[in-house]
């Protein structure tokens, strides 16, 4: 067989291997990526596939000059973000350095550090909500117990947030504690003890030592939590209901975009919403791989 | 060798097999077309509980299987969102809110018209559902669906605490008897009801028609209005001082708890569910508990009277005809009598003429739900195309209220945003 002819054939066969791949990719990932895109420039509404005009920019210029729903939607995706995922960090980073050097029991230890690693969001909203519950949860009957009176807690516009995050952080700290104690493993012991010959005391070597060291899997863990932080959704809407709470004292951006599309069928504004959640992110993830690349030896 | 077409065909088995895979795996041996499995979604709810023993008499009567899935409220209208938005032709018989989506649905041509089918059918008496139930379920002449659950809000109250052990015939007697019960040091609150803006629509219309105000009044706004403002401000005020701590986040999820586990003197919510509230499996004071007539405010007890579920039938469906034919069993004279006789109250005004269907009630509960008949108002939320919007501008109002805020700049604000939406929304309405 000539060599040409040979070389063509397999380019088809590549083709032909690589076709389901692509075919799932573009039916699964590009399609909805863009029909959102274009959705956002219509004025959707009621059904996806009626009579709908062309309006431009109007739906981005509505959602960005909306002060009551859309600016606080992103100051909380923001505000539960960084709480949550800075709250994991230090206890997953706590936790991963107690961790770190073998003790009896260790097993035991880690296998119920991931028990609320296994749950669904949506068991852990239920599950909380039922502890959390004013009136008949067990965590107020508990506070009664040393005199403390009952709390609100997620039925307070105040305490929702804070509520929240608290819960994620219980949820998703042993994630955190995953990544870093992988992280703790594979530096190497050396400058540890150089610094310990120098006479460094203890939090000096964690400090100068082990996290400089550790940075570029705080960072990664740091992009990865993020990310899903901000997605977060179920959580929110088991607990809070539609709109984030009576309020929306706990409406995130998605919470938000669910909302417009399945509240309110307003799918060109939900759209819009969606394509400017999705620059914010893009935005972050390149902000934290810049500072990921600084550190880099 | 693979030629161009080699290529074109294996990218193309490939391409088909991998978007095709996982739902021919997930069909099992169920048929489809005209003579398929007849797919009904429900609602987690009594009538469903009632109706549901009964499906294997019309499965073997229509000699069809019914496949029948079941979920919550809110599941159930993003799930019909999802699937009908697709055109998706896999739901035939769908349970739905007449008042919460027929107009948004019929709006989009997502449901089948059944006008010719409900009157045109020999002994099937449409003439026989309440006037009410079946003006919600009409738009534009076009009957869209069939009521099964009729709903009343009634009021629970605890027999062994209230004064003479009788209900109030009043909102302002409920309220002081409220206020001077409630004791939450003592785990007792005088009153709970819903308060998450949204969910506490529902139940707040009939405070509303009872101080006299209305959601909208030819075309525009009446929420701003004094009569208005007055049921904002004391509903608000009977949860802020005689309700549970965190009454915003309060849906019918929370309420039957905190009542049933003896922890609130008073309630009111839908009389559909009454079960739950006495049910001895899950409420501790089910043998002391009252029902009575919703009080009378300043306008007279006007409490909602409304077909609260209905069935109707996907316009994509390929089998119209077996769903219509469920739809006609399960909502017959005799089902509706049956059931009704079972504890869950229907549409139809034979039913609730016969004695033997309304025993089966507590006597109090059954006297109170034939009141409120009577005075009835067919609405319980917003007339309008988007709901959903609708509820949370007029529940603004309400969340203001029960926090102890303005309610009537709250309710001004409110009330200039519903006219603007009004407005908005009537160019939706064409169906």
């Amino acid at each position: 067989m000539p060599a040409a002819t040979l070389q063509q054939e397999q380019r088809r066969l590549k083709w032909a291997m690589l076709s389901p791949a692509l075919f799932f990719i573009i039916a699964m990932i590009a399609f909805p990526l863009f029909y959102t895109a274009y959705l956002s420039t219509t004025d959707a509404f009621g059904a996806v596939n009626a009579h709908r005009s062309f309006l431009g920019l109007t739906n981005f210029s509505d959602a960005l000059s909306d002060t009551r729903r859309f600016w606080p939607a992103v100051a909380r995706t923001a505000v539960f973000t960084v709480a949550a995922v800075v709250l994991e960090l230090c206890l997953g980073l706590a936790v991963a350095m107690l961790l770190r050097r073998p003790f009896g029991g260790m097993r035991w230890v880690r296998t119920i550090l991931m028990v609320p690693l296994l749950a669904t969001p949506v068991a852990v909203g239920v599950l909380w909500l039922l502890i959390l519950d004013p009136t008949v949860g067990i965590a107020n009957h508990l506070l009664g117990l040393v005199g403390i009176p009952p709390q609100p807690f997620l039925g307070s516009v105040a305490e929702s947030l804070p509520t929240l995050v608290l819960i994620d952080v219980w949820q998703w700290t042993p994630m955190m504690t995953l990544l870093l104690l992988a992280g703790l493993s594979t530096l190497p012991e050396e400058p540890e003890e150089a610094a310990l010959i120098d006479g460094a005391s203890g939090w000096q070597r964690f400090r100068l030592v082990t996290v400089p060291m550790l940075m570029p899997v705080i960072i990664t863990s740091l992009v990865l939590r993020s990310v899903d932080a901000l997605k977060t959704f179920d959580l929110i809407y088991a607990t809070k209901g539609p709109g984030g709470g009576s309020s929306n004292e706990a409406e995130t951006l998605n919470v938000y975009a669910y909302g417009l599309t399945f509240d309110y069928q307003e799918y060109g504004l939900a759209a819009s919403v969606l394509v400017l959640f999705t620059v914010f992110i893009v935005l972050i993830v390149i902000a934290l791989r810049r500072r990921s690349a600084k550190d880099q030896p | 060798m693979l030629n161009r077409r080699g290529l074109l065909k294996a990218a193309g088995v490939g391409a088909v097999l991998a978007s095709t895979g996982l739902p021919l795996a997930g069909c099992g041996n169920s048929a489809g077309g005209p003579d398929g499995d007849l797919r009904v979604v429900m609602a987690n709810h009594v009538w469903t509980t009632a109706i549901r023993k009964r499906i294997p008499e019309f499965a073997d009567l229509a000699r069809r299987r019914v496949l029948v899935s079941t979920m919550t409220a809110d599941q159930l209208s993003s799930t019909y969102n999802v699937k009908l938005n697709a055109s998706a032709p896999d739901v035939d018989v769908m349970m739905y809110r007449p008042l919460q989506e027929q107009l948004l649905f019929a709006r989009n041509g997502w449901l089948a018209d059944l006008t010719d089918q409900v009157s045109g059918e020999p002994g099937y008496d449409w003439a026989d559902f309440q006037p009410a139930s079946r003006e919600r379920t009409t738009v534009a002449g076009k009957v869209f669906g069939v009521p099964v659950v009729t709903e009343r809000p009634t009021l629970y109250y605890r027999r062994d605490l209230v004064p003479d052990g009788r209900p109030p015939a009043t909102l302002a007697e409920m309220f002081d008897t409220a206020v001077r019960l409630h004791n939450p040091a003592a785990g007792l609150h005088g009153f709970v009801g819903r308060g998450q803006r949204a969910g506490a629509v529902t139940m707040f219309s009939s405070y509303l028609y009872s101080f006299g105000g209305a959601f909208t009044a030819e075309g525009r706004s009446g929420i701003g209005t004094p009569e208005a403002i007055a049921a904002y401000g004391y509903y608000g005020r009977l949860l802020r001082e005689a309700g549970p701590i965190g009454a915003t986040n309060m849906t019918l999820e929370q309420v039957t708890p905190i009542f049933a586990q003896g922890k609130a003197v008073f309630a009111i919510d839908a009389d559909a569910v009454y079960r739950n509230f006495i049910d001895p499996a899950t409420s501790v004071v089910g043998d002391r508990t009252g029902f009575g007539a919703f009080p009378a405010g300043p306008a007279g007890s006007r409490p909602f009277n409304v077909p609260s579920w209905g069935l109707t039938i996907n316009a994509f469906s390929e089998r119209r005809d077996a769903a219509w034919e469920f739809i006609r069993w399960a909502t017959s004279r005799e089902m509706v009598l049956a059931l009704q006789a079972e504890g869950v109250p229907g549409a139809r005004l034979s039913a609730w003429r016969d004695p033997a269907a309304l025993a089966k009630f507590p006597p109090e509960l059954a006297a109170s739900m034939t009141a409120s008949i009577q005075t009835g108002v067919g609405a319980d939320r917003p007339d309008v195309v988007q709901v959903g919007r609708a509820r949370d501008i007029v529940g603004r109002p309400l969340v203001a209220s029960i926090l102890g805020q303005d309610v009537v700049a709250a309710a001004a604000d409110a009330s200039q945003q519903l006219d603007a939406f009004l407005v908005r929304d009537a160019r939706q309405r064409k169906i």
